[in-house]
């Protein structure tokens, strides 16, 4: 239904997506406009939320500076519309006239009182996809519960399991909880448009942060289920089954690295290991003589973990960071570092693939690194990518409101006295 | 694609050729299945998945069918059992590729290539096929054969780094938490990419670097080093928006109410909640702003977590919310199954198993109104759906099939 200014043709070209997310649900359309889809930010005026999470350019704590936003707003557009407004209420009908998908993160109840449903918005268009991202969906007992990042984190049961086992439950120190939603409103978007595509019709979707959160948590709630036992932290430990649990962080000689013996169909990654520290005069005849090969993923116990935890130990010590992980690479053993923002921006694999993607910021007069795409093809075409730095507030006002929705600059001119855009 | 039941499903009449193994490829193709596609996973015998090896195991005794690990992940799907070594198995497999409009696989860059399997050969069967391919590091480069499981990927992504205690080591965020991220972005790009293969016609690689795509959930963090040079670190529970924020002791063991006040009104509905004036606890003044409490955030704790260690933690929740402060109670994995907005979203359903019995596994986090997913079919035995997939789905005739299991292409 829409043209991209860009000539971009990626995967999703056609398609255009109204996003009246703020940091609850930002990342949805994010995904979406790195596949090619024209994404419209709308912002109320002054800014979107969103604009006021830092860190900063410069620490410099303005709307326009948001590394947040710039984070998560890079290839879409930004028009402003203030929703509380009869006039704003009318141009936004305009814009779902012309649209594929609306998503929204507002809280449950908002867009309703402001007689904006799915169900009057289908009246203009029966097409349009619509995502509602929220804490914990639309109804049910919690859902007008306030919810931040560790609310969400604790109650999608992520933060039990995380943090050392003598202390409280720690969460990630980057804010997880929305972003979780957030992809899965890409997801649920696409499901919806596939089923348009098929039966010529657009539906409501209703995503639950706390979900998606739940859905972290791999075996977990089977453990409890099968076997009625509750997993717990673990540190730098990290729990297989019952009592069981393997070291995965080891401290090396100049930081941290990742490293989690097992058996199985990865004993070949031990087996490296052990050979490694054999060269460094290492005595490991007892650990070559466990049969890793016939070891399950869990069957390490805390008595095989006791007699490997000091040669281990005393072997990463011994080496640095970068040693470890070159050395592990030509042996093929599963050993990573734990990296710092430092290490990613030089890493040798990402730069191989182009990742990073330099955008311009002519207002500021830099030119910044983003991370970018995060699929490519396997057969040269472009599918996906960055290409837009992120929009100011209202930076396309008149480019959508004029030269699309056909509003006359004085109508304009009053919209914005107004305080509409 | 047309519809084949009474409900209809976005995914109905798509064929999914699946490849996948361990987490992130199964938790993916399973979206897939929970909303309509035909998921057929190769499985091998000789070297069967790593999940059908993890516990927790049916009344603890280990077999190759009863991981309800495999079992929750792997929900809605078909298994086949295939030698893929063997010389035959190409045939079969690109017989398969005919009948698939989707290939999806994360082994190591190169395998499937190394089976005659890779996109230019499937895609010479059936010109519209769509790969999915999901990696550690992504095709190409010179890392792109490292072999890896997601628990370490969050280290390698700078997830770790970022979590933990400041006057502690880093510790691993939960699992293989990376896993869990990357199945949202593969399956928004495998639709996209089914998407184009309506419009066009054509088929098309899909390649996906799960570290380049888990770096998303810290972009923020990679924009602050390359604009400002700065490398945050893990801050245990705080928030340099708010104080007090974070994990604080309730009644009983291990449990923990989390709360965070970000502006006045949460303050102050903290505040209520203890007392009408903030009396019921040696209140400092200092307290009154953000910046007051930023600065004594440690007494704050403190005192916080002394009032807060009487409370039952599922009454000071409730207590809290009422009062218009963020607050949760630190879900442990029983408290999952009981959790009332959960329930209410039927977050957990169960399926029947044929060795495990009845078992919970996740539903998806989204609600379609029109065409909503279920899971239907527990998974596949290991080689359960040999002969109906081979024959029924695919049209092999007895004795090709015969031949096939006669010669071990089939496991």
């Amino acid at each position: 239904m829409s043209g991209d200014p860009t000539g971009i043709d990626f995967l999703l070209a056609p398609y255009r997506v109204l996003d009246l997310t703020d940091e609850r649900g930002i990342l949805a359309g994010k995904i979406l406009a790195d596949l090619g889809a024209d994404v419209i930010q709308i912002e109320p005026p002054g800014g979107s939320p969103a604009r006021n999470i830092g860190p900063f350019h410069g620490d410099d704590p303005l709307p326009e500076k948001s590394l947040f936003w710039w984070a998560y707003a890079a290839n879409k557009r930004s028009i402003t519309l203030d929703l509380e407004q009869k006039d704003g209420r009318a141009l936004m009908e305009k814009l779902v006239a012309e649209a594929d998908f609306l998503l929204e993160s507002f809280s449950p109840g908002y867009l309703e009182g402001l007689g904006l449903t799915y169900k009057r918005l289908a009246e203009i268009n029966p097409k349009l996809v619509m995502v509602s991202i929220t804490p914990f969906g639309q109804d049910g007992p919690y859902s007008n519960y306030q919810a931040t990042d560790i609310v969400g984190m604790a109650l999608g049961g992520f933060m039990y399991l995380t943090g050392d086992d003598d202390r409280a439950p720690v969460r990630i120190s980057f804010p997880q909880f929305y972003l979780h939603g957030g992809a899965a409103g890409a997801t649920a978007a696409m499901l919806a448009h596939t089923h348009r595509m098929i039966a010529g019709q657009g539906q409501y979707v209703d995503v639950s942060c706390q979900q998606a959160v739940a859905k972290t948590l791999a075996h977990a709630p089977q453990i409890w289920d099968i076997e009625g036992a509750i997993l717990k932290r673990q540190g730098v430990y990290r729990q297989t089954s019952g009592e069981n649990r393997v070291r995965i962080n080891w401290p090396c000689k100049d930081g941290y690295v990742n490293y989690m013996v097992q058996g199985g169909t990865v004993a070949y990654s031990t087996r490296a290991l052990l050979g490694w520290m054999g060269e460094d005069g290492l005595d490991t005849a007892d650990l070559n003589a466990i049969d890793w090969e016939e070891m399950g993923y869990g069957a390490i116990t805390p008595e095989l973990m006791a007699q490997l935890g000091g040669p281990l130990g005393d072997f990463f010590k011994g080496h640095t960071r970068a040693e470890l992980v070159q050395g592990s690479l030509d042996r093929r053993i599963l050993l990573f570092p734990v990296a710092t923002p430092a290490a990613l921006q030089g890493h040798p694999q990402l730069e191989a693939r182009g990742y990073f993607k330099e955008l311009d910021h002519p207002e500021l007069g830099v030119a910044v690194q983003y991370p970018g795409a995060f699929i490519k093809s396997g057969d040269g075409v472009d599918i996906a990518g960055l290409y837009r730095r992120p929009p100011l507030i209202g930076e396309h006002n008149l480019e959508i409101y004029q030269e699309e929705i056909g509003l006359s600059r004085a109508e304009i001119e009053s919209l914005k006295r107004g305080g509409v855009i | 694609m047309t519809a084949q039941r009474e409900t209809v499903k976005p995914l109905d009449g798509v064929n999914v050729l699946d490849f996948c193994w361990v987490a992130v490829g199964p938790m993916t193709t399973k979206y897939l299945g929970e909303y309509g596609a035909t998921v057929v996973r190769v499985e091998s015998v000789k070297r069967p998945g790593t999940l059908r090896r993890a516990a927790p195991f049916k009344d603890g005794v280990s077999g190759i069918n009863r991981s309800a690990y495999f079992a929750s992940y792997n929900a809605n799907k078909m298994g086949i059992t295939v030698d893929m070594r063997h010389p035959r198995a190409r045939e079969l497999m690109l017989r398969m590729a005919k009948w698939a409009h989707l290939v999806t696989e994360n082994f190591t860059p190169g395998t499937m290539e190394s089976w005659g399997l890779g996109f230019d050969q499937l895609k010479q069967e059936n010109p519209g096929i769509v790969m999915f391919s999901t990696s550690m590091m992504g095709r190409g480069g010179p890392m792109e054969k490292q072999p890896g499981f997601g628990p370490v990927l969050s280290s390698l992504v700078g997830l770790t780094n970022l979590t933990g205690w400041p006057d502690r080591d880093p510790v691993n965020p939960y699992g293989a938490y990376t896993d869990f991220i990357v199945p949202r972005f593969a399956v928004a790009a495998i639709l996209a990419g089914l998407d184009r293969r309506r419009r066009t016609g054509e088929g098309i690689h899909i390649d996906m670097s799960q570290l380049e795509t888990t770096l998303h959930f810290s972009a923020p963090v990679l924009l602050d080093y390359a604009v400002n040079g700065r490398e945050q670190v893990r801050a245990g529970n705080r928030d340099p928006g708010a104080a007090p924020h974070g994990v604080f002791p309730c009644a009983g063991d291990d449990r923990w109410i989390a709360l965070g006040c970000f502006s006045d009104a949460h303050w102050e509905g903290l505040q209520r909640t203890i007392s009408q004036d903030g009396t019921g606890w040696p209140y400092n003044p200092d307290f009154a702003t953000l910046l007051g409490r930023k600065a004594n955030e440690d007494e704050l704790e403190q005192l916080l977590s002394t009032w807060t260690s009487s409370w039952d933690v599922g009454a000071l929740m409730e207590t809290l919310q009422s009062s218009g402060v963020p607050a949760g109670m630190v879900n442990d994995c029983r408290d999952l199954f009981d959790d009332a907005q959960l329930r209410h979203r039927g977050h957990f359903q169960w399926l029947d198993h044929q060795e495990i019995g009845p078992y919970a596994t996740d539903c998806s986090e989204m609600v379609l109104s029109l065409s909503p997913g279920s899971l239907d079919t527990p998974a596949p035995l290991l080689g359960e759906h040999n002969s109906h997939v081979l024959k029924d789905l695919i049209g092999l005739t007895d004795d090709e099939y015969k031949s096939l299991e006669d010669e071990g292409v089939l496991e």
